[in-house]
């Protein structure tokens, strides 16, 4: 055990980029960081070589993610991510391609591309860290913003209903989806390790902790205060599955929530090829 | 110190702080303070209060031999000024 865990805790540095100034942009104990690490020690558990690994983001915060990272990254316009991502990974159907997302990038700008992604089953991991708001831009309501939370353009509180994220991508077709928060790490890894390995489309939503704006404006505390919070209002879906509706409102079920084996874009399209096109 | 600073768990324990013997080895853990930016989660979350905030708030290994090397510190520090010095 103990020699193990000696290697993870420096593990990550490996892995970062040796001329980024550190520390990172994010604010003190933003959930990003702790993203990062998890993401970082999954990939090197399973030991993919750096240049057989492309990190696609969008814009926002926790797309600032891949600027980081020494591996090939792709830092791409606002909720695009995912249709560049699927353009690397049709020109290298070889390479590991993984896009970094938030709730905003992903499911408001880019929410299109984000369901179509899913229906095409197209092999690529997408870590969607879900902090509630748009932090960078100040503190807007993202569509995953809940019902009556508070943000600067919802003051009074949020009238709309919110996206749940992992039901979206099951019912739009993606073949695996999991939950995590930022509390829950060594799960995280785990979970985001097993979407890596997974072939067809993965998504891996996290929940963070967006304190500078989220939790400040409904008065949630710190980031120490979040965090806990994540710990009690995680359920775990075995648990879950015997629990009624009324008590698993405000909470969020955790762990890997759907999986299949359905069949993947990139080989089906070089069917179509082999079939039709290369005599 | 206001509660929601320190969140409570580091002030439970009464402040002991002894000098630890080096001859056993290094701390058990290495923090970077360049990288840290003191959000205070490693102190707050460490399950034997080992950390206790310096007055920029940064952790300092109060009690370093309560370190069991559960890598709670480590793996929630967003920011990897955090590593283990365990062999």
């Amino acid at each position: 055990m103990a020699t193990a865990e000696k290697q993870k805790s420096d593990v990550v540095l490996k892995y970062l980029r040796p001329k980024k100034k550190f520390p990172s942009v994010w604010c003190p104990g933003c959930g990003n960081g702790i993203v990062m690490g998890a993401f970082l020690r999954a990939i090197d558990k399973l030991g993919y070589d750096k240049d057989n690994v492309a990190v696609v983001s969008g814009i926002g915060c926790s797309s600032r993610l891949p600027i980081y990272l020494d591996f090939h990254t792709l830092h791409t316009t606002h909720g695009r991510a995912l249709p560049f991502a699927t353009g690397v990974k049709f020109a290298r159907p070889g390479m590991k391609v993984i896009v970094i997302t938030g709730d905003g990038d992903a499911l408001a700008i880019g929410g299109n591309h984000f369901i179509h992604a899913c229906r095409r089953n197209i092999d690529i991991t997408a870590i969607l860290i879900n902090n509630y708001i748009y932090g960078m831009t100040g503190g807007q309501g993202s569509p995953t913003t809940p019902s009556a939370a508070i943000s600067t353009t919802t003051p009074y509180g949020n009238a709309e209903k919110h996206f749940d994220p992992c039901d979206l991508a099951i019912g739009a077709g993606a073949s695996f989806v999991a939950r995590a928060t930022v509390y829950h790490t060594p799960q995280m890894e785990r979970l985001i390790g097993e979407a890596l390995e997974h072939r067809g489309f993965s998504l891996v939503e996290v929940i963070s902790n967006c304190h500078t704006y989220f939790g400040r404006l409904n008065r949630q505390g710190d980031p120490v205060a979040m965090i806990k919070a994540f710990k009690d209002n995680a359920v775990a879906k075995a648990r879950a599955e015997k629990m009624t509706a009324e008590e698993l409102k405000g909470k969020f079920v955790i762990g890997g929530l759907y999986r299949s084996d359905k069949t993947e874009f990139c080989d089906e399209y070089q069917k179509v090829v082999d079939a039709h096109l290369v005599k | 110190m206001t509660d929601s600073k320190t969140a409570g768990d580091a002030q439970a324990k009464p402040g002991a702080k002894s000098k630890y013997d080096y001859s056993k080895g290094p701390l058990p853990l290495e923090i970077n303070l360049t990288w840290c930016k003191a959000c205070n989660l490693c102190i707050a979350l460490c399950p034997k209060q080992v950390f206790e905030p310096d007055r920029d708030g940064k952790p300092v290994q109060a009690r370093p031999d309560d370190c069991t090397q559960c890598t709670i510190c480590w793996v929630h520090c967003p920011d990897f000024a955090i590593t283990s010095n365990y062999k």
